[in-house]
């Protein structure tokens, strides 16, 4: 891939991302109400609002509030949280690394099992594990995020009490080091394994039809023509080439990955952008729910471009 | 005589057809003819495309699934065996166990859970299907206008196109549910039609995509140049040439955005966005995990709706996936 196909691609994420700013501009201006928004927010003094509608320029021309409102953006001031005064800059930058860990280790997990799930169910196409690997799948990638959460919680935490039902840490608790590195580890488990499950479905699904693609090739064909053992055949050939559509499934679904965590962490009170959320509805924190907007969908752009750039360089057909 | 024979030999031509036609133009009426052949084949067409749907096995569960559904939805409050609105479902049975008066035990104000749950099919269905009917016609429109049109509109709505696509669905659909919740009390429906406005309306990117790439090579084909022959406007093209051969496309990709609709509807219920005036599994689920049910270990409560909630998507996605065919040309050869 030339440098030139590389900066264009880094441009549009940057169009992709002046589109998302504006949208979020107008979505706070068409579909919301901004000065009553305010005046129904029960933690801000009259005053209080008086200064947010003179900062925010609410008092001014649509165009003058769009140019404080990029500026102050670019400049990361998103806003005070309604519900506490917090900057919303500080609230989001606070929640993310826990997000971050469940969204991390999760999709490590679940793209390595997820699919060696589909390459056994597409190598043996038709027989009785293949059955049991799809039509399980399917039924997993049917399920609500957040209920898996609710299961595994009756499961694992209350019917056979093996990890804790909640929260990241024991409350009270006052441990540092490696005690509480494990406490942490501990709480982590089940929405770790939520997070997991709720994603390798999908991935065995993927690989599975991309795995029947390929064999259909003529270079498996040859392969085996030439006297490779079937296990050669998979490693070196079928398993390579099957899994480059399916980098770009667990790339370009990422904003749907991070739709499932903030779920999963609301019902593990997991402190991440997910408890941020619903205590964001809860509270009707416009500005928080915007900031949480903004990131996660930076996130997705960025991740997007990422995932395009690596499979230019995967594969070697998609060039310019 | 002869003349009746030849006149009765002829397809029928239709009353608009044969009123534009002029007396020298007889290969006008051959192509009119053809091209009502040609309408005819199609929905021989469409039906054979659909037929999975109750051939293959995974069609034929889906349906059945979808059917009992449907039937819950319409005929839930007839059903049910206490209604959960009224005044006197609420008792001191907190919580409560199954029985042979609640089956599905008792929610935490002392209602019946399975009559709660006979009434959340309702909002499932009417919030699934028109979701999937909004995104599918504003996904429809959009991509037939920017396949057929070509240019400048097909590079300006492909590029919305794209840009639509990368919106995360659930931070976009909490921030619009609850922006427009504010003014909730205003549209009809309610909270309902604040779900069903905000799922249709981040949705339609997907089909809009798949439906531009096949306008693109059916405005190749021959039916489209012999309408343009024939004088027919862009917007009769676009309507009755187009539309009904990207309809089984449309249909199926509706299909499975309803799916994707059920689930995002109890998500958004499960976070505290549904309808406070009426009951649904999401919401169900809401309430079953801040009242501890899963500590108490309450498994009646928090466990049938999360059945219904599965058995619902599985069944549309078992439906679309039953005609998958029609967006794969490659699969159409393999099975």
């Amino acid at each position: 891939m030339t440098a030139r196909s590389v900066i264009l691609r880094i441009f549009s994420a940057a169009v992709t991302l002046v589109f998302v700013l504006v949208f979020n501009f107008f979505l706070f201006r068409a579909v919301g109400d901004p000065k009553n928004d305010l005046a129904r927010n029960p933690h801000l003094t009259l005053a209080g609002q008086e200064a947010v509608i003179k900062e925010r320029g609410l008092d001014q021309s649509l165009a003058v509030q769009f140019w404080k409102y990029v500026t102050q953006t670019l400049r990361g001031d998103l806003g005070s949280s309604f519900a506490n005064g917090q900057p919303v800059k500080d609230v989001l930058w606070h929640a993310l690394p826990n997000t971050l860990i469940l969204v991390g280790v999760g999709t490590v997990l679940a793209s390595a099992i997820g699919p060696w799930m589909g390459m056994i169910a597409g190598w043996h196409r038709g027989k009785a594990r293949d059955h049991l690997l799809t039509q399980g799948s399917v039924v997993l990638y049917s399920m609500p995020e957040f209920w898996l959460g609710m299961l595994l919680i009756g499961l694992l935490a209350v019917a056979w009490p093996l990890f804790p039902t909640g929260l990241q840490a024991t409350p009270g608790a006052s441990a540092t080091g490696w005690a509480h590195f494990w406490d942490v580890s501990h709480h982590a488990i089940l929405p770790i394994l939520t997070v997991t499950l709720s994603l390798l479905a999908q991935y065995a699904v993927n690989m599975r039809s991309s795995v029947i693609d390929v064999l259909h090739e003529d270079y498996i064909l040859t392969a085996r023509a030439i006297g490779l053992s079937p296990i050669q055949v998979r490693r070196r050939h079928v398993v390579p080439n099957a899994l480059l559509p399916v980098v770009t499934v667990i790339g370009l679904q990422f904003g749907l990955v991070l739709g499932g965590v903030i779920t999963i962490e609301a019902v593990f009170s997991w402190p991440g952008l997910g408890q941020l959320t619903l205590d964001a509805i809860n509270a009707k924190d416009f500005p928080v729910l915007q900031g949480l907007f903004l990131l996660t969908s930076a996130m997705v752009i960025i991740f997007n471009l990422l995932t395009d750039l690596l499979y230019s360089k995967l594969d070697p057909r998609i060039g310019d | 005589m002869g003349q009746a024979v030849a006149r009765a030999g002829t397809p029928a031509v239709t009353p608009a057809g044969a009123h534009a036609m002029r007396p020298a133009a007889e290969h006008l009426r051959t192509a009119q003819v053809l091209v009502e052949a040609d309408r005819a084949g199609r929905v021989r067409r469409v039906a054979r495309a659909l037929r999975p749907i109750v051939t293959t096995p995974q069609g034929l569960i889906g349906t059945v699934i979808l059917v009992v559904f449907v039937i819950l939805a319409v005929f839930g409050p007839w059903i049910a065996p206490q209604d959960p609105n009224a005044p006197t479902s609420f008792s001191a049975d907190i919580l409560g166990g199954p029985s042979a008066a609640h089956w599905l035990g008792t929610d935490e104000n002392g209602r019946d859970v399975l009559s709660e749950l006979i009434l959340g099919a309702q909002t499932s269905m009417l919030i699934g299907f028109v979701a999937a009917m909004v995104s599918s016609v504003i996904g429809t429109a959009v991509g037939i206008v920017a396949g057929f049109s070509g240019g400048w509109i097909d590079r300006g709505l492909t590029l919305l196109d794209d840009w639509f696509l990368v919106l995360p669905l659930v931070p976009v659909t909490v921030l619009a549910a609850s922006l427009l919740g504010n003014r909730a009390s205003a549209l009809p429906l309610g909270q309902t039609m604040v779900l069903i406005i905000v799922i249709g309306a981040f949705g339609w990117a997907g089909t809009s995509r798949i439906v531009r790439s096949e306008v693109m090579s059916l405005k190749q084909r021959g039916f489209v140049e012999r309408s343009r022959a024939l004088g027919a406007s862009k917007w009769r093209i676009m309507t009755r040439d187009i539309l009904p051969n990207v309809m089984p496309l449309v249909l199926a990709n509706a299909v499975i955005y309803v799916s994707l609709a059920i689930l995002t509807e109890s998500t958004l219920s499960f976070l505290g966005l549904g309808d406070p005036n009426r009951f649904s599994w999401g919401q169900m689920l809401e309430h079953a995990q801040d009242s501890g049910a899963m500590a108490g270990g309450h498994i009646a409560y928090y466990l049938p709706p999360g059945i219904c909630i599965t058995l619902a998507v599985l069944a549309f996605s078992l439906i679309g996936h039953s005609v998958e065919h029609l967006f794969d040309p490659r699969l159409r050869e393999r099975r």
